[in-house]
């Protein structure tokens, strides 16, 4: 269980809010769609804040234009990894951004294990630091 | 002869003696400028009696090749292309005795990619010349032709998100209080509390260096620790501005490549350091990751009157050229000076693929950035949660919000400061892009969320009402010019 604020991995941006209804997602999807973002959902079981890569549930959704399309895939992907961390992102293809313009959690495992750090005493008195997440020693998909 | 023309007939023209400077050939009011050369648009004070065509005459001469009286030697020279020309002046409105007065220098007059010496030349000794009594550098069109000399900000705000993994909101970070006299354990215990709150990162202030009560190793020990515990509580990537402000290039280098081992994102330079020292900076974090976060300590003394000195927007467009990642631009509504559209335009300048003119946010020039990475604005000082909709409604979400005293200020402690800013951010984001109106619901969708988030309303009942609302110094003369962007 994490101890921050939240109790919870606070990436994403609404991670401070309460989780968002679909009705709530839907809008922030239609935001998103309007200024020409494209949609995709990925997830993972390894949210370590440098665990870039989150496996992709499908392709980005390039010429989905409706919100309730993208909805129903975030419920299709939550079906599938009920347990795994799922977020929602948009992409900007603008010339000049040409990256990630909105990024949502919108699933989380039921608990959530957070991570530890490990100090190694090296030269003088620095440390090198590892962030190691608690649950990164079980098998993938069940990691938390 | 007449003083106010220029002297074609060059055996005249060259024998020894004083000269206008209309007569030496620095006034050319035909002169159309070429899509290479760099244009300023300078606010000029001529001393009583002195011609304004004369005055920006001078400015050019001064700026360029002149001295104070004939020279032989210039006929050595291909001298008509190093001369800057004065093009055009026209009387700042409602304001008797200051001019507009626009100058053209030809390409070859400046270093490839060295800001020190363009500098040298547009702000050097013509700010010092006896015939005005004031000058101000107002703007500045760099030719895309020397944008291209150089490498600009190390990172960029794209790739900084990237590596942050933040995206869709503006960033959250604070500024250490008290700015002296916290050891260095005191110090990391700040910086993990904001952190752990919820902030994105935290920032040493522009005068902590290495004073007796804080060496700056221990300090930047103390903070990763701080930084690195934050991250695992969180999940979320953090960082804090390290200062590697120091007496001289070495020391900077020490100190950045112990920020660099002890695993920092970002290292923080102050503008006083000067603009070779930046540039040097700007290699260091290219080769090494890094993003430089620049406080624009000082540049108050030239900036802020309107009548002399340079600028912010030029200081700005001048620092993207030399590569920073972040840099202070002001928050219109906090607690040090800027009218909110010139604060607007310094964003603009900033972030901007291509700016375009814009007088009513002093932008006098389109300038073309050509693929130029942005720079992050930062908005600093005596801003608090309460102005959150004030805050995103001004800048929109490439900005980092600097709540320093509005973090550990608050009566519940730093990280309930925290909790409670980055609440009010996010909430105000969801509306935002829910399509509510924020710049006038903004206090209420406010209130609604501190309901239910105690951080947030102790924070709004603590500084709800504070604001500062002072006449601004430097605001843009426009609203009476239209014709200045021609």
């Amino acid at each position: 269980m994490m101890t921050n604020p939240m109790g919870r991995l606070t990436q994403g941006q609404f991670s401070f809010l309460p989780d968002l209804t679909d009705a709530e997602m839907a809008l922030q999807v239609e935001y998103g769609l309007g200024k020409g973002y494209a949609w995709s959902v990925e997830y993972t079981d390894d949210p370590h804040p440098r665990n870039t890569y989150w496996d992709m549930y499908g392709m980005p959704m390039f010429d989905l234009k409706d919100a309730a399309g993208v909805v129903m895939e975030v419920t299709g992907c939550r079906k599938a990894f009920p347990n795994h961390y799922i977020r929602l992102m948009a992409f900007d293809s603008t010339r000049g951004v040409e990256s990630i313009a909105m990024s949502i959690i919108v699933n989380r495992p039921k608990n959530e294990p957070g991570f530890m750090l490990e100090r190694q005493e090296v030269n003088g008195r620095s440390l090198r630091y590892t962030t190691r997440g608690y649950g990164a020693d079980r098998p993938e998909g069940e990691r938390g | 002869m007449s003083e106010s023309t220029l002297i074609t007939d060059a055996k005249t023209r060259y024998s020894a003696g004083v000269l206008k400077y209309k007569q030496m050939g620095y006034w050319m009011p035909d002169y159309v400028p070429t899509e290479t050369d760099t244009i300023c648009l300078f606010r000029i004070t001529p001393q009583e009696g002195v011609d304004p065509e004369e005055a920006a005459a001078a400015v050019a001469g001064e700026s360029s090749t002149a001295t104070w009286t004939v020279v032989w030697t210039d006929r050595l020279t291909a001298c008509d292309s190093y001369r800057a020309k004065a093009y055009k002046v026209i009387p700042v409105p409602n304001t008797p005795g200051q001019y507009f007065a626009y100058v053209a220098y030809d390409l070859i007059l400046f270093e490839e990619g060295s800001i020190s010496n363009m500098t040298a030349s547009l702000i050097g000794n013509v700010f010092s010349f006896k015939p005005l009594k004031a000058a101000r550098l107002e703007d500045i069109r760099l030719p895309v032709a020397y944008v291209k000399t150089f490498k600009g900000p190390p990172t960029g705000l794209v790739v900084e998100r990237e590596r942050l993994d933040k995206f869709g909101r503006p960033l959250l970070g604070a500024t250490t209080k008290p700015k002296l006299g916290l050891s260095g354990r005191n110090y990391g215990r700040v910086i993990y509390e904001g952190l752990r709150g919820g902030l994105d990162f935290m920032k040493d202030d522009e005068n902590i260096n290495s004073q007796p009560f804080m060496h700056w190793r221990d300090r930047f020990l103390y903070v990763m620790d701080g930084v690195n515990k934050a991250q695992a509580v969180t999940g979320e990537v953090k960082g804090s501005y390290l200062n590697v402000t120091g007496a001289t290039m070495e020391d900077i280098y020490e100190r950045a490549e112990f920020a660099k081992e002890l695993g920092s994102v970002v290292v923080m330079l102050d503008l006083v350091i000067g603009w070779s020292a930046i540039q040097s900076m700007a290699n260091w974090a290219r080769k090494n990751d890094m993003i430089v976060h620049m406080h624009r300590a000082g540049h108050g003394t030239y900036t802020r009157q309107k009548n002399h000195g340079v600028s912010f927007r030029v200081i700005a467009k001048w620092l993207r050229l030399a590569g920073v990642d972040h840099l202070h631009t002001g928050t219109a509504v906090g607690k040090l000076e800027g009218d909110p559209m010139t604060v607007q335009g310094y964003y603009n300048v900033c972030r901007d693929s291509y700016t375009k003119t814009d007088l009513p946010r002093g932008l006098y020039f389109d300038q073309d950035w050509v693929d130029t990475k942005k720079v992050m604005p930062v908005a600093s000082g005596g801003i608090h949660a309460g102005q959150m909709h004030q805050l995103l409604d001004l800048f929109g979400d490439d900005v980092i919000l600097q709540f320093g005293g509005g973090t550990i200020g608050h009566p519940q402690g730093i990280q309930a400061g925290a909790v409670a800013n980055r609440v009010a951010l996010e909430t105000m984001v969801k509306a935002r892009n829910e399509g509510k109106d924020i710049k006038n619901e903004g206090p209420e969708i406010l209130k609604k969320a501190a309901q239910t988030c105690g951080p947030l309303k102790a924070a709004l009942d603590t500084w709800g009402d504070i604001s500062f609302n002072y006449a601004s110094t430097d605001s843009s003369d426009y609203a009476q010019t239209p014709s200045a962007s021609n």
